[in-house]
């Protein structure tokens, strides 16, 4: 398997949670008055799982990710990330964000980029340490020799890569994936999606995945959030009962099939 | 037999690449002779009209007695044209400083960009022939009253870009930063400044001529020195050659200053800024 640096942690036990979230209610104020944008959601998420988060138009996936990250204030409710409130595990570096756009800053190469974020933050009380080599990082999502490219040089899938590499640099024990694949073509996502998987399996890292596909809902998660929209609140949590490793001739067995079926469903109902 | 087919593939190559070059030359050549031959075509008109026309020399001379002008009294023009560029360089450096500070200034405080954005819309539209006698009466003869009418002429518009560039930002740049715990000063180091570098050298491009144009006119006013003072005595006293070889003078260091500008941008700015990349 992966390195040292990258193995899981030894004692992840069943009942470890990275993220316990109770009653939490976000509201925002608008021009038309207060927006509930999510409503009474409790929701665990055991330490290592793969969770994604399915539903319609805003319904809110964005936002609770952005809740978990503490890039939004509750309204009510309590998170804990690994324990603790969520502004203390951003700060201790164990909250992790990929967004849609790979953001990337377009004028560092690509090593500098997935080392940004052992650059900034300490003024703000950061804590970093032992991060994982960037080059390891680089050979994990298959950039090795593209070091000293610029951003605008790679395509839109080695950007996200790019991204996922800087998310990782700092052993992240959450990981908050926004449709990290949303503007990529198919097959590129397809692609992906394994790859993803199987960082997932090196590192042991959490991961909450928000998409707009059911079949890449399906694929990668253990278990499924669907939402409702106005206001966001949770409809239905399934279980995608399906082994790991999973591989891309998954999609065509009768058993993800079947599931698909089961999130279009539920997913009209939202 | 292997080792001849070598020879000959890097004969080949070598062939190849002399006949890119030329290729390349020509292209040049394409490229650069249209502008050319209308410079020299127009130039050669210009001189006809004034032979043919019997066109007075204090109206219009003729490009030939310009040039003759211009190589006679090079000494003189070179001691003119020392003051203005000294001017127009500490301008420039002065206006665009302070409109970058400003400029993030704006970015870090709304209430500041709503107090003082009016005053600069007003600066800039009080045109600059009016304030340069105020600044002479204030400051008086010397450089000072040149530098800050050239300064004020580059401060407007790279307040305006690098206020918008330090602004255009992706908004989940931002949300990554607070993500990593970024404070306020290291997302302005290390996200918002070099960003806003496109937007600041398109800027600088405009003030790189305009300085130039800000020294001359603070010149104009009770000067003794310098390309402006220089326009305005040729022109008192008829001598119109002289007047057209400071004219091109001062165009040539307005196109000094934008190439060096530009050969700067060059070389800093080496990314390209395509959407899906930010």
């Amino acid at each position: 398997m992966g390195a040292p640096a990258l193995a899981p942690a030894a004692n992840a036990g069943a009942d470890d949670l990275a993220l316990r979230l109770d009653g939490v209610t976000v509201t925002f104020d608008t021009d038309h008055g207060l927006l509930t944008a999510l409503q009474d959601i409790s929701l665990s998420v055991r330490s290592g799982e793969f969770l994604t988060m399915l539903g319609p138009s805003g319904c809110g996936k964005s936002t609770l990710l952005r809740t978990v990250a503490d890039l939004l204030p509750v309204s009510g409710g309590t998170v804990s990330v690994i324990g603790r409130p969520a502004s203390e595990a951003r700060r201790a570096r164990q909250i992790s964000f990929v967004f849609q756009d790979a953001t990337l800053m377009p004028w560092l190469s690509v090593i500098d980029n997935i080392r940004l974020p052992l650059e900034v933050g300490r003024g703000n009380g950061a804590i970093i340490e032992a991060p994982v080599p960037a080059e390891e990082l680089l050979a994990m999502v298959g950039l090795k020799g593209r070091e000293r490219a610029l951003p605008h040089e790679l395509s839109g899938g080695m950007r996200q890569r790019v991204a996922i590499a800087r998310a990782l640099i700092c052993h992240p024990k959450i990981l908050l994936m926004d449709e990290p694949f949303g503007a990529l073509d198919e097959i590129k996502r397809d692609q992906l999606n394994v790859e993803l998987l199987r960082i997932w399996q090196e590192t042991g890292t959490t991961i909450l995945f928000v998409t707009h596909s059911i079949p890449e809902a399906v694929f990668l998660g253990q278990r499924v959030l669907m939402l409702a929209a106005n206001p966001g609140r949770v409809r239905e949590v399934v279980d995608i009962d399906l082994p790991y490793p999973r591989d891309l001739a998954l999609r065509d067995q009768p058993e993800f099939i079947e599931r698909a079926a089961h999130l279009r469903q539920v997913l009209e109902t939202c | 037999m292997a080792v001849v087919d070598q020879q000959e593939a890097a004969a080949d190559t070598t062939a190849a690449r002399r006949e890119k070059v030329k290729q390349r030359k020509a292209k040049t050549w394409r490229d650069r002779w249209p502008p050319l031959a209308a410079v020299v075509g127009i130039l050669v008109l210009w001189e006809l009209i004034v032979v043919g026309f019997e066109v007075p020399t204090f109206i219009a001379p003729g490009p030939g007695e310009v040039v003759a002008t211009m190589v006679e009294r090079w000494p003189m023009l070179m001691m003119n044209l020392w003051p203005t560029a000294l001017e127009s360089l500490a301008g420039f450096a002065l206006g665009n400083t302070i409109a970058v500070l400003i400029a993030v200034g704006f970015v870090h405080s709304r209430l500041a960009e709503r107090a003082f954005y009016p005053i600069a819309v007003f600066i800039n539209t009080i045109p600059i022939i009016a304030i340069a006698p105020i600044l002479v009466l204030i400051f008086g003869n010397g450089f000072t009253p040149k530098i800050i009418i050239a300064a004020l002429i580059c401060f407007f518009p790279t307040l305006v870009n690098v206020t918008r560039g330090l602004k255009a930002v992706n908004p989940a740049t931002l949300e990554l930063m607070h993500v990593l715990s970024a404070s306020r000063w290291e997302v302005l180091m290390r996200v918002r400044l070099p960003s806003s570098l496109p937007f600041l050298f398109a800027a600088l491009k405009i003030a790189s001529t305009t300085c130039v144009i800000g020294a001359i006119v603070g010149e104009w006013i009770g000067s003794n020195v310098g390309l402006g003072a220089l326009i305005i005595e040729a022109t008192y006293n008829f001598r119109s050659p002289l007047l057209y070889a400071t004219v091109i003078l001062a165009a040539s260091l307005a196109v000094v200053l934008f190439t060096i500008v530009t050969l700067l941008e060059r070389r800093l700015i080496r990314w390209k800024v395509d959407a899906a990349a930010v």
